[in-house]
């Protein structure tokens, strides 16, 4: 049986990558902020599809939180096939209208938690026969966005370490590739107000905005063997989002 | 075997060394086969053989094989 570590799983597209997980019969570690959501994520799947799933809470910026979570799948499992390092944070602004709180913040869950994740993850998922690593960056960081320079950065700092991991993994048999998302209905988009919603749905060409299970369908592509020959790419998943 | 015995058979299993090596004074990089890419392929080999999980930390200050005998201490590893 194989096992997934998915961060930032109690809600969005970490708990619809954690769904489908459950549903192909993976074994599961699951992260949240907050322990009540990241619990119910875990009985949930548990109880629909009989696997056994772990879970812990904590702040990913901080790096013990990651490594209680690797330790809790070598303690739980002794392996780890594949890691979605998914938890982040979203915050728009304008340059020179940013809290210096909020630049820190960002980079710390986004850039920072990415890269403890992977860090502490990579030694045992080096043991698995076919490792597998996706990332969430962000259409705003390959692409960037007026309005939101500060969280585009963060989430570029997740292109840069895939890329890099991806060719520094490639070695030891460790695929890394992420995700761009365009604009997806969770809670991040809270922070957009309506006219502004209207107007991404608006640049879209697929005439809407995408959901957590668009994105979570390319992330377990990404996982599985079927990607066996693709490391080091960014997947945009965006609906043809031209910004 | 000892935990002493299982610790050097790692070291030589990890770096490529002849059965009867002498590893009690190993030094990372002193030894030509103990490499940073070689120091992760030990790291992997003695969490495999003690199972335990070895931090970010620890696996960055294990510069010879006695400090791989202090740090498998905090992990409960008594290597005699």
């Amino acid at each position: 049986m194989s096992v997934a570590l998915v961060t930032g799983a109690s809600r969005g597209i970490g708990r619809a990558t954690a769904h489908r997980l459950a549903e192909q019969g993976y074994d599961l570690v699951l992260h949240g902020h907050g322990e009540a959501g990241v619990a119910e994520a875990a009985e949930a799947l548990s109880g629909k599809f009989g696997v056994t799933v772990k879970h812990a809470a904590g702040d990913i910026a901080d790096p013990a939180t990651s490594k209680a979570l690797v330790r809790l799948a070598f303690e739980t499992f002794k392996r780890l096939d594949a890691l979605v390092v998914n938890a982040g944070t979203h915050a728009a602004g304008m340059l020179g209208m940013t809290p210096d709180a909020t630049v820190e913040r960002l980079f710390a869950v986004n850039a920072a938690g990415a890269a403890y994740t992977l860090q502490n993850a990579v030694r045992l998922l080096a043991r698995a026969e076919k490792p597998s690593v996706v990332l969430t960056a962000s259409i705003t960081g390959t692409h960037g966005v007026a309005g939101q320079a500060v969280y585009a950065a963060s989430k570029a700092a997740v292109v840069g370490l895939t890329k890099s991991a991806a060719k520094e993994l490639g070695s030891r048999g460790i695929r890394v590739n992420a995700v761009a998302p365009g604009f997806i209905a969770t809670d991040m988009l809270d922070t957009l107000d309506e006219a502004g919603r209207a107007e991404r749905i608006a640049d879209t060409a697929l005439g809407r905005l995408g959901t957590a299970e668009d994105v979570a369908d390319v992330i377990t592509f990404l996982l599985s063997d079927q990607a066996r020959f693709v490391t080091g790419q960014i997947i945009g998943v965006d609906g043809g989002l031209t910004l | 075997m000892t935990e002493l015995q299982r610790l050097r058979d790692a070291f030589r299993t990890a770096l490529d060394l002849p059965a009867d090596a002498t590893v009690d004074d190993l030094r990372y990089q002193d030894n030509e086969k103990w490499d940073s890419l070689a120091h992760m392929s030990l790291v992997a080999t003695i969490e495999d053989e003690f199972s335990v999980m070895i931090d970010t930390d620890d696996v960055i200050g294990m510069s010879s094989f006695d400090e791989a005998v202090r740090i498998l201490g905090k992990y409960g590893v008594d290597v005699k």
